[in-house]
Parts: structure tokens; sequence; C-alpha cells
């Protein structure tokens, strides 16, 4: 057992890739990280969401974009980078059109993701933090999605692909790569992952509406619970 | 005698549009945030904590308690912060409440901060979720333009902001001193206590952090009252809350029932086991959470039961594994998580972690060499209680408790693969090329 290297949270890389200097960084993403800024009753606390703005526009953590934050906010670069390295979310190199993540996590693992991750990784002929030549999609292996009951758990561009199975995955990849219309089984339509970075960092795109309320396991017990006429007790002196 | 299940927080998952703000009031939803603003603070304060409301975030620690330790002469703003960063393995309730029905979060937090006497309030959400947060960050549009948020609330004179924040993939950062200095902009690493967030929280000032479950259940305290609530539960367990079941079961999914019941009863509902398999091991609560066997099916699912079982009641995520799975392989894969989620502050976790990785690893293999559970027990022993937060503690715990329970499949690792032993396809929902692992 040797060779104990500390791994960071990018292990494939120590720090942002400062070489390519490329942006898209333009008057209205300043004004739009200064907005976020001044939405908190201290501007700092925007830091996380005007990264995930950065990476909506550049595609990644770019060092033009780690300038921008650390201008915006009044704190170095440096501070800046600190943060950006520390969190998964956060690309040093570009991201696909879209971003496929599998769970691997213990229980998914186990109920067929360790398969599920392997197709996908056939399918896409690339392995977890890489992405296709064409650049249309990035893989990611991930942590538990909070979505278990569904398990084996997939996320493309952070949407949920509940249940998944290898065929099912395959079909959905295909579809995706031919630029047809894909629902997320809890969610919207899939647009692209800087699209949704746009919304995490805090610019809604007003599609809340679509997809159901809830899956269907999330609504086992309510279900159970009508069936069998259990509800939980009437208050005291209640008239209903 | 309370039913056996009591959806109160899920009762409006199956609604038409149930995440808008429509639907939500045609159900009586933000009545409470009336009955409470007519009511003084201390008030609204006192009705949770006469409910017995305990946090449902994992330590249960009581919610009108938390709220009454914010110091009222602190010339400071105080802060409400939501934990909404649901990242433990197996926990799985907090994004579909949030999906399916946020008003009842936004409700539960125009009461709490108003309890607390607070103006701004923020919902940490883990960032992995778009869609959980596109339904959030409408809610709260519509409660602002619905008088709900903003100035003067319903005539009030009361104020609130709330803002949605996205995390950006961090386990750490449900900590609640790591998700305080995530929400300042820096990286998520947990805070030495004291001083404790009540008194120096978010930004120095008086904070108090609850789960999004916890934060939920306070509408229906507010509105059915304090004995409606603590007439569910057990004697010191009381309510509603809700258990997510996962794993090898027929049907997983979202059960709202007192707490108190058992898994033999959620497995009845669930349609049991898988068919032809039977339970081998499960978490009440987490990965986090000491894994427990089928001697604990009727152990009740409150705090006191599971502690008197040496596990813990944690997130109520209940992850079932039948016979078929590879304890050891479940094991490395949960040390992995915690190795990969350590925020590296301290030496025994972010060393710790990554030694158990590499000795679990010579179990899956079938390479560890007599000796290694000791070993692996001692490495756990450096790590537990020689760290600086709670993660460390949850990473041994999945390693201890699974020796305990499991010794001889540990040392069969001296010379058999854990593929070998159960192979891995068996496991798994659809068919898998037998001899297929990581
Ligand atoms: C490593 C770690 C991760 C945690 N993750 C979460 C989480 O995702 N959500 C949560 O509500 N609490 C989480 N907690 C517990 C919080 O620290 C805190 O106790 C809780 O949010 C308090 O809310 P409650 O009193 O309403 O339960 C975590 C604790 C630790 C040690
Ligand atoms: S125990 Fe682990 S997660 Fe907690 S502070 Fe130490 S290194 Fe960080
Ligand atoms: S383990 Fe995969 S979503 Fe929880």
């Amino acid at each position: 057992m040797s060779g104990h290297e500390f791994q960071s949270y990018f292990p494939e890389s120590g720090s942002v890739d400062m070489t390519d200097t490329s942006t898209n960084i333009d008057e209205t993403t300043m004004a739009e990280l200064r907005e976020l800024a001044g939405r908190y009753p201290q501007s700092r606390s925007a830091l996380l969401p005007m990264l995930h703005l950065v990476q909506s526009v550049d595609g990644r953590v770019s060092p033009a974009g780690i300038e921008a934050c650390a201008e915006v906010l009044g704190i170095t670069t440096a501070q800046v980078s600190g943060v950006a390295t520390f969190y998964t979310m956060y690309r040093r190199r570009p991201g696909g059109k879209h971003h496929v993540g599998v769970c691997t996590t213990a229980l998914c693992a186990v109920m067929g993701g360790d398969a599920l991750l392997e197709t996908v990784e056939a399918k896409l002929g690339i392995h977890p933090d890489e992405i296709t030549p064409d650049g249309t999609f990035s893989l990611e292996r991930l942590e538990c999605n909070a979505a278990c009951d569904f398990a084996p758990v997939m996320m493309v561009n952070w949407e949920f692909m509940d249940n998944m199975t290898p065929a099912k995955a395959e079909g959905l990849l295909e579809d995706l790569a031919a630029g047809r219309e894909v629902q997320a089984s809890r969610g919207a339509t899939i647009t692209s992952w800087r699209e949704a970075e746009r919304v995490l960092a805090g610019f809604p795109d007003g599609r809340a509406d679509e997809g159901p309320s809830a899956g269907e396991a999330s609504l086992l017990g309510k279900g159970i619970a009508d069936a069998e006429g259990w509800a939980a007790p009437q208050p005291e002196g209640s008239v209903l | 005698m309370t039913d056996l299940l009591t959806p109160v927080l899920s009762a409006n998952w199956g609604q038409d549009h149930s995440w808008g703000i429509d639907a939500y009031r045609a159900q009586g939803g933000y009545d409470a945030v009336a009955k409470a603003l007519a009511l003084t603070p201390d008030a609204v304060t006192g009705i949770v904590k006469d409910a017995g409301l305990r946090g449902r975030g994992g330590a249960g620690f009581p919610t009108g308690m938390k709220w009454s330790f914010v110091p009222k002469d602190n010339p400071n703003p105080k802060y409400l912060v939501v934990n909404a960063d649901e990242s433990e393995p197996g926990t799985c309730k907090d994004m579909p409440l949030l999906m399916a029905s946020p008003h009842t979060l936004v409700e539960g937090m125009i009461i709490a901060s108003y309890a607390i006497g607070c103006h701004t309030a923020f919902a940490y959400v883990r960032g992995e979720v778009l869609h959980v947060i596109r339904r959030l960050q409408q809610a709260v549009a519509q409660a602002y333009e619905a008088g709900l948020l903003g100035k003067d609330i319903q005539g009030s004179g009361y104020d609130l902001d709330i803002i949605v924040h996205a995390g950006a993939g961090a386990y750490i950062c449900g900590e609640e001193t790591a998700l305080l200095d995530s929400l300042e902009g820096r990286r998520g690493q947990p805070r030495l206590r004291p001083p404790f967030p009540a008194v120096a929280g978010l930004y120095a000032s008086p904070t108090v952090i609850n789960n999004v479950e916890s934060i939920a259940s306070v509408p229906s305290i507010i509105n059915r009252g304090a004995a409606w609530f603590s007439s569910m539960g057990t004697e010191k367990s009381k309510g509603m809350t809700i258990y997510s079941l996962s794993g090898h079961v027929k049907r997983p999914g979202q059960f709202e029932a007192p707490l108190g019941i058992t898994l033999r009863q959620l497995l009845e509902l669930s349609g049991g086991i898988r068919e032809g398999h039977e339970l081998k091991f499960w978490t009440p609560g987490g990965s986090s959470t000491p894994i427990l066997t089928p001697d604990h099916l009727d152990t009740p699912l409150d705090y006191e039961g599971m502690a008197g079982v040496g596990s813990m009641l944690g997130t109520k995520a209940l992850q079932v594994f039948d016979e078929t799975t590879s304890v050891v392989r479940t094991t490395l894969r949960w040390v992995e998580f915690y190795k990969h989620e350590s925020c590296g502050k301290c030496t025994p976790c972010r060393e710790g972690s990554w030694w158990l990785v590499q000795l679990l690893k010579k179990f899956e293999a079938g390479h560890a060499v007599d000796g290694d559970v000791d070993k692996l027990l001692d490495v756990c022993d450096d790590i537990g209680g020689k760290s600086f937060c709670a993660l460390a503690d949850g990473a041994v715990a999945c390693v201890t408790s699974a020796v305990r329970h499991f010794r001889p499949e540990f040392e069969a690792g001296y010379a058999t693969p854990a593929w070998e032993l159960f192979p891995y396809g068996r496991s798994a929902l659809f068919p898998v090329a037998e001899g297929g692992h990581a």
C-alpha cells in the first residue's frame, strides 16, 4: 500500500486549467454576476451561484470566470479557485452538451448501477470524467442523488432518469445524440447542461410546471393509505 | 389507535399541479401563516415545543427548543436556514416533498422565521436536483406575488425574504456548520462549536438550521394543534414522519407513518422482499446509521428504539438488501462515498477513510490476510470519535456494524473474492453478465 496521495475533489488535476483562456463572458454576464451578488445580505454568499453562471456561459470554470467573480466580490482569484475546486459540480474542463451521471453509491451499485455505468461507458466510448470527442456527452460517476427508491438512478443535466435499465439508457442516449426530444422521469424536457447551470445559478427558465408532481414510488404510501381508508387522526374538536 | 399510515406532508403529492400555489391554497394552504401571524412569536415556538417535534435531519433535536435558543437581545439580524442538502446515502424524502409540494416548505419557513424573529431565510438545496430547484424557485416567486413574502406580509407588519440557494455537490455541506460556510461562499468545511449557530451562525449572527421535513411539519402543527401532533408516535418520538424504503423490496417508496412503525410493517405494506429472496441487512436511517439484520424487524423505528439496538433513527432511510448482497461490497461502496466526501479538514477522517478503502478493496478481492479484520477495526478506532465532525463517525459506523453482524463474511475475504461468494449480477434488478464486477 504505497503511493498514497491525497486526492482532491478533482482527481484528474490539481487546479483550474489556466492555459485555456477562451471565454464568452461579456457585459451581460458581468451584469448578471453583479445581480446575483446583490441578492444576498453579504455579497460573497453569491459565489456558488456565480460559479454556476460561469459554467453556463463558459461550459466550465474558466480563468476569466474566476477573475470575474473575484472582481465582482472584491476577493482574490485564489479565494475563488479555492472554492471552485472544492465542489464536485464545478468543472475544470468543459462539460458536454449533455452531462450524464450514473449513481454507483452502494444501493444503486448493487441494484444494477455498476452494470449501467459499464453500458453507458461502452455506448459513449468514454470513462467517467471524460467527454465525447464531438462534445455531446460528458460522464460522471455519481454519489447518491436522493432518489434511491427509483434505483438504479441516472441523471442527465441533473434531471432524474428513474428506474434505469441498460436498454433504457442506451435508447435515451441515442435519442439525445440524434437531437430527439427526451423527457425526464420526474422533470422537464431535456435541454442542455449549460441551461441547467443557469437555473441553478438562480435564473429560472419558466419550466417548473413541466413533468409530474411525483413519481410512482413517492406516491406509494399515500396510495395504500387511500385504499385502506387510513389517515392522520382528526384534531380534537374538529368539525370535519 | 392511529392508522398505520398517516399521510399529512405527503397527502397532496398526487394532486393535479400539486406544486402550484392555487392547488396548495385550495386545500387550506397558507391558513397556518394567518393563524401564526395572529399569535406572538413565543406562542408559535411554544406550540412547536408542546407538539414534541424533533428534527428530521438525523439527530432528532427538539425543534421548538432549538428555536428558543436564539437570543432575543442579540442586536444582529436572525437567520433561518433550511437544510435541503439531502445527500446521506439512502435518504430520498425531502426531494420528493419539495418537488410535489414546495409551498409546504415555504409556509413552514414563514412561520418558523416569524417565531425566531428572522427577516431573511435561506433554503440551501443540493445542486444536483434541477427540477426540485425549479419548483422551489417558482413557489417562492408565487408566494411573493400573493403577498405571503416580502414587506408587511398580509398586513401583519412582518417582513420576510426567502432566498433559494443551490449547492454545488458536497455531502459535507449537509453538516450544519459546513453548510453555513458554504452559504457564505466558502469551501464547505465544518466549524468548531461552540459558538453554536443559534448564537453565532450565518454571518456570525443567530441562526436556526432545520431540515426540510422539520420545517414542513410546522404548518400542520399550527393548523391542527400540538395535541394532535403528539397524539401520533411513541412516548418520546412524536408525530408522523416520512420513511423511505429502497432496495430489494417489491415496491420501494415513501411511507408517511407515526414514529414507531416497524420495518416488518413497512415491508408488509410494500409487498415484502422481492420474489424468492429474503432480508439480509438494512439501514434504519442512511448509511451513517449502523446496519441491522432480520433480528431487528420488530424494533420500533423511533429514536429510542433504534438507539436501543445500537443504531440510530437518522433520516429514516431504510435501505434493504437481500441475501444475494455482499456486505463487503456495500461496505466498501459506502466507505468510498465517505472518502470522496471527506472535506479534508482533519487527518483521521481524510487519511483514515483512504486507508479503509484500501483495506476493504483487499477484502473484496479476496486478498485480505489473516488479521485484517482486526486491522480494519483498529483503523476505525483511530477515526471514530477522534475526528472533527460526524461524517467520520458515519464512515466508521457502517464498517463496525457490518463486521459486528457479518464477521465471517469479512474473514472469507482472506481467500475468496466477494464477487465469487455473491455473484454481483444476482443482486441487480436486470440481467447482468456474470463475473462482471467493478
Ligand atoms: C455529514 C453530515 C451530513 C448531513 N447532511 C444533512 C442533510 O443533508 N440534511 C439535513 O437536514 N441534515 C443533515 N445533517 C444534519 C445537520 O447537521 C443538522 O443536524 C440538521 O440539519 C438539523 O436540522 P433538524 O434539527 O431539523 O434535523 C448532516 C450531518 C452530518 C454530520
Ligand atoms: S471529520 Fe471528515 S468531513 Fe468532518 S471535518 Fe474532519 S475531514 Fe472534514
Ligand atoms: S444510492 Fe443511488 S440514488 Fe441513492
